[in-house]
Order: C-alpha cells, then structure tokens, then sequence
C-alpha cells in the first residue's frame, strides 16, 4: 500500500517559517469550524472518528478530552506532548519542522474543546533548535487573530526521557523531578497543578484539524476495527531509506520496512524504541495497529551482522539509566537486567540467569509505577520468545562470540 | 536571575537559563532560586542533578554530545567517540582545562535518520564520519 498522507500533509508543501504560507493550504480553516460549533459537539467528532493516542499508548482521544471537559473547576489545560525520547523516533521533530503551524491549530482546537485556560508545548532539549521555529508560528499565529487570546507556552525538557511519560512531563513543568505519579487521580481529573489535563502527543493533535474539515466518518472509515487512521512511522537502522513514512493503520510491517525504506537483510526489528517489541523478520506480515505491534511509531531495523545480546544489553541500559528512581521494581529491576546481560554478552551467564530474567520480567511488568518499567522487560521477555537461542549459546561453556 | 522566579514553576526554566548563560548552576545561584521558589536548598539541587542538561559543575563554553543508542551505535557511534577524544583530548564525562570543550554520551536524540548523530551545543550533525571530526571541532572556538 502507498503512503497516506494525512497526518504530513503539508509537509514539504509549506514554508514552516511563514503564516501566509500555511493560509493558502487552508491553514486556520479548521480552527475556524471549530470555534463555531459547541465544544461538546468537537468532543463527539474526535469520539467518534475513533481517535487514538499516537504517543505510544493508544487512548482513546475523545473519551480523554471528555473527561477532563466534565471535570469540575474552570482552570483546564492543554499540553502537547513534544518530548519524543524513545529509541528511534523521530516523526514529531519531523513534523514540528515542517508543519509547525497545524500543530499550533491544533493546540488551539483542543484548547476550545475541552475549555483550557492555557496551553502548552513540551518541548524536549534536543529539539531546543526547533523553540524558535515553534515559537516565531506561535506569535504569528497570534498576532495573526487566529488564537483569539489563547495562550500557548513552550517548556523545554532539559534532558530525561521519563518526562515524555505524562505524569513525570507535568511534574517537570511543575519544577520538579520528572518523575512519574501514582494514577489514579489520571489528569483529567487532576492533572497540572492539580488541575484537569490533557496531554496529547504531537501527532496525536496533527489529526484533529482533519477530522473536523472532513469528519469522523471519513476518518473512522481509514484503518482497523481498533486502530483509525494512519500513523506516522520514523524508520532508522539497516535500511536504504531511513525516515518518516505515513501509513494506514493495519498496513504490514513489510510495507514499511521493505518496500518503504528498503531494508537490507533484516533479521530483527524493534518497533516502538527500548520499551517496544522485538520480532524476527518472519514477522514480516504482522499487520500495524493497535491491536497487533505499534509502539510510538520508531521502528529500527537490525541485520543478521548485529548480535541479538548487545541489541538488548543496550535496551537494558538505556532503561536503566532513564528510570526516574521513584518506584523500586524499576529502579532495581533494570539495573539488575543490566548485570544479567553483561553477563550473557562475555559469555557468563548460566542457566540460572535465564530464570531470574524471567521472574523479573513478570515483576516489573506486573508492578513499576509508570509504562517505563512496566515496558521496561519487552525486549529481554520478545528476544527470549523468538531468539532464544541468541542466550542459549552464550551460556557458560559455550565459546565466546558466536552470534545467532 | 532569581528575581526570575516567582515560585516553585519557574525553577526549572530558571536552571535552564543559568545553564545557558553560566555553563552550569553555582551553588550562590542555587541557594537565591530555592530562597525564591520557596524550597529547600537540597530539593532544588534534587531537581538540578535530575536533568542530564543542567550541571552543577562548571561545562565548557561548547558541549559535544554523542548519541549512544542503537540506532547510531550501530552506525558507527563507537568510531566517532574514538575520533572525538584523539580530536579533543578529553573521555566522555570531562572538561577540557582551557574551557572550551565538555564531551559527554547521550541517550536518543531524534536524528536516527542520520545517524551515526552529534549535537554541538544546540546544533544536530548527522552522517558523520571520523575523518570529519577534527574540521568540524575547528568550528567550535
């Protein structure tokens, strides 16, 4: 199947420094519709076109937006999620230096939606490139009429990959350790400064200005039973044609990957960063939705040259070091992996070894306070399902270096 | 600065500035913004030793980031850390004496399409190779 481009429409048909330039695609027109229909009647439409997060865990949009509209006091906010830190991906960075405009719309259409006083844009450190670009659309956009005295503030993250978990990102916005909460109260309820909150990731609010110009029914009528619309990959590694490719939902992950980006010799694919799942190329056909393997959208393809140990010894690390330290399942757990795998990578692990990541798999999954932790044992618990023999043969005894 | 914060909010923006302007967060400063956010000496340091961009100690006027994740590290990652320290002097985690330089290792940085990826301060350098780090080090005084 080709590309859909939905999502990535206007990108690299608009000059993302310019207002005009957005205009003349229609920019504005679906925060104009918007404002003239009553904020419950957006929140149906983004029900209904069956609208779900793009940031990786695939709650249902409207239903979110809903309950914070519901929620009692007059103080809301909205804040868009641009913290994109998991492994591989990179579609929001590409989205946001291309289209920065539509993001803005989208802000403010949630915004009227759910009755925000303000928003705001998280803005992770490494984009910090990209604050002025963001910011210069903001103040046209502003001084253009079209944000009609909504306030929308960029944050810059300072550098930790838990603060793209929702709770952790307020906690920083709120001067604090980025660390993650205990849910419930979840936002909607009590959110920022203990008010009601959205939190919507970057490509998530890119859908809502398409959904209202053409409707829900149009959208709910692309993809899956359990996954509308597209979703915008970001495809790296041992590919031709590493990038930002736009699908529908449902599309196999051959299309993405070999026929898209031209990968070369595949042998295992992480879909969905350190916290995603590991499949071996004969999963090739396994279709891309939420229902089968999604993830944030990073996809990174490995070779039969790369050893399967270091692909997750080097997972394990990157968890390790960017839990936020508050829940012990988590903060223990991942270090202890670590050891566990270094062991597997000099050849020094027994059977035993084997054992104790599989009791630790089941604890941290079953008991870290956050999705970091809860995620955290994917890719030992997927390699020990499809390549098992990768930590077989590295076993005590076995010589040294042979990859599998 | 700490007239800059108002409350508790604003901490972390005000680190962020101090680390922009002063290349770190001396504890003087440290001490004036938990004053001014009203909290605790110790809870602001917890908040500036959270974050991997904010530094207690002094960092160079330019700050070499290499992404260590797998998509660049099995793009050659590894070859440009080499190249780096032949280039600079200094292993991931120093400061060159003069001031000019801090290296250090990073976590994901967005730019897997180019990888193996380096950020110099805010700038991204991608599809690097490690002939190409000392001319590009040169541009960096």
């Amino acid at each position: 199947m080709p590309e859909q481009r939905i999502v990535l429409h206007n990108c690299g048909a608009v000059d993302p420094q310019s207002l005009d330039s957005f205009l003349r695609r229609d920019g504005f027109e679906a925060l104009k519709k918007a404002r003239a229909m009553a904020p419950d009647r957006v929140i149906e439409e983004v029900k209904a076109s069956g609208l779900r997060g793009r940031g990786g865990a695939g709650f249902p949009c409207g239903a979110k937006w809903e309950l914070t509209r519901k929620s009692t006091g007059n103080q809301k906010y909205i804040i868009c999620n641009a913290d994109e830190g998991e492994v591989g991906t990179f579609k929001d960075r590409h989205i946001i230096q291309n289209d920065p405009f539509s993001l803005v719309e989208a802000i403010a259409i949630a915004g009227h939606a759910i009755g925000a006083v303000k928003g705001f844009i998280y803005l992770r450190a490494e984009y910090r490139r990209l604050h002025r670009l963001l910011e210069s659309a903001i103040e046209q956009s502003k001084k253009g009429g079209f944000l009609d005295n909504f306030d929308i503030e960029i944050r810059d993250g300072a550098g930790a990959y838990i603060c793209g978990e929702e709770s952790a990102l307020m906690d920083s916005i709120e001067g604090r350790r980025g660390e993650a909460r205990f849910k419930p109260p979840f936002p909607p309820t009590s959110g920022l400064w203990g008010k009601p909150t959205v939190i919507n990731n970057v490509e998530t609010l890119m859908n809502v200005p398409p959904i209202i110009q053409r409707g829900a029914a149009w959208f709910s009528g692309i993809g899956t039973e359990r996954s509308k619309g597209t979703k915008v990959f970001s495809v790296a590694g041992d590919v031709e044609r590493p990038g930002v490719y736009e699908l529908v939902m449902g599309s196999r992950l051959r299309e993405l990957v070999v026929d898209l980006a031209r990968a070369e010799g595949p042998n295992l694919i992480q879909i969905g960063g350190a916290t995603g799942h590991i499949v071996p190329a004969s999963m090739m056909d396994t279709p891309l939705a939420f229902e089968n393997l999604l993830g944030a959208g990073g996809v990174t393809v490995f070779n039969s040259n790369r050893d399967v140990i270091d692909i997750v010894l080097h997972t394990m690390e990157f968890l390790a070091e960017e839990s936020c330290g508050k829940c012990t399942p988590c903060r223990e757990g991942t270090a202890v992996m670590v050891g566990i795998m270094e062991k597997f990578a000099s050849g020094e692990a027994t059977e035993r070894d084997i054992s104790s990541l599989e009791v630790l798999c089941s604890t941290m999954a079953a008991s870290s306070l956050c999705g970091l932790g809860q995620a955290a044992p994917t890719a030992v618990t997927d390699t020990l399902q499809h390549f098992r023999n990768a930590y077989e043969s590295r076993l005590k005894g076995k010589p040294v270096g042979v990859k599998s | 600065m700490a007239a800059k914060v108002k409350a508790r909010e604003d901490l972390l923006t005000a680190l962020e500035l101090a680390q922009r302007e002063l290349g770190h967060i001396p504890r003087s400063l440290m001490i004036e913004l938990a004053t001014a956010a009203g909290i605790s000496v110790g809870e602001a340091y917890g908040v500036a030793s959270f974050y991997s961009f904010l530094s207690i100690r002094p960092l160079g006027r330019h700050i070499i980031r290499v992404c260590k994740s797998l998509p660049c590290h099995i793009k050659g990652a590894e070859s440009l850390i080499d190249s780096i320290e032949r280039a600079s002097g200094l292993k991931p985690g120093e400061t060159s004496p003069d001031g000019r330089f801090s290296f250090q290792l990073v976590n994901c940085i967005g730019a897997c399409d180019g990888s193996p990826a380096i950020m110099i301060d805010d700038d991204l350098h991608t599809g690097l190779s490690p002939e190409s780090i000392p001319a590009l080090l040169e541009r960096y005084r």
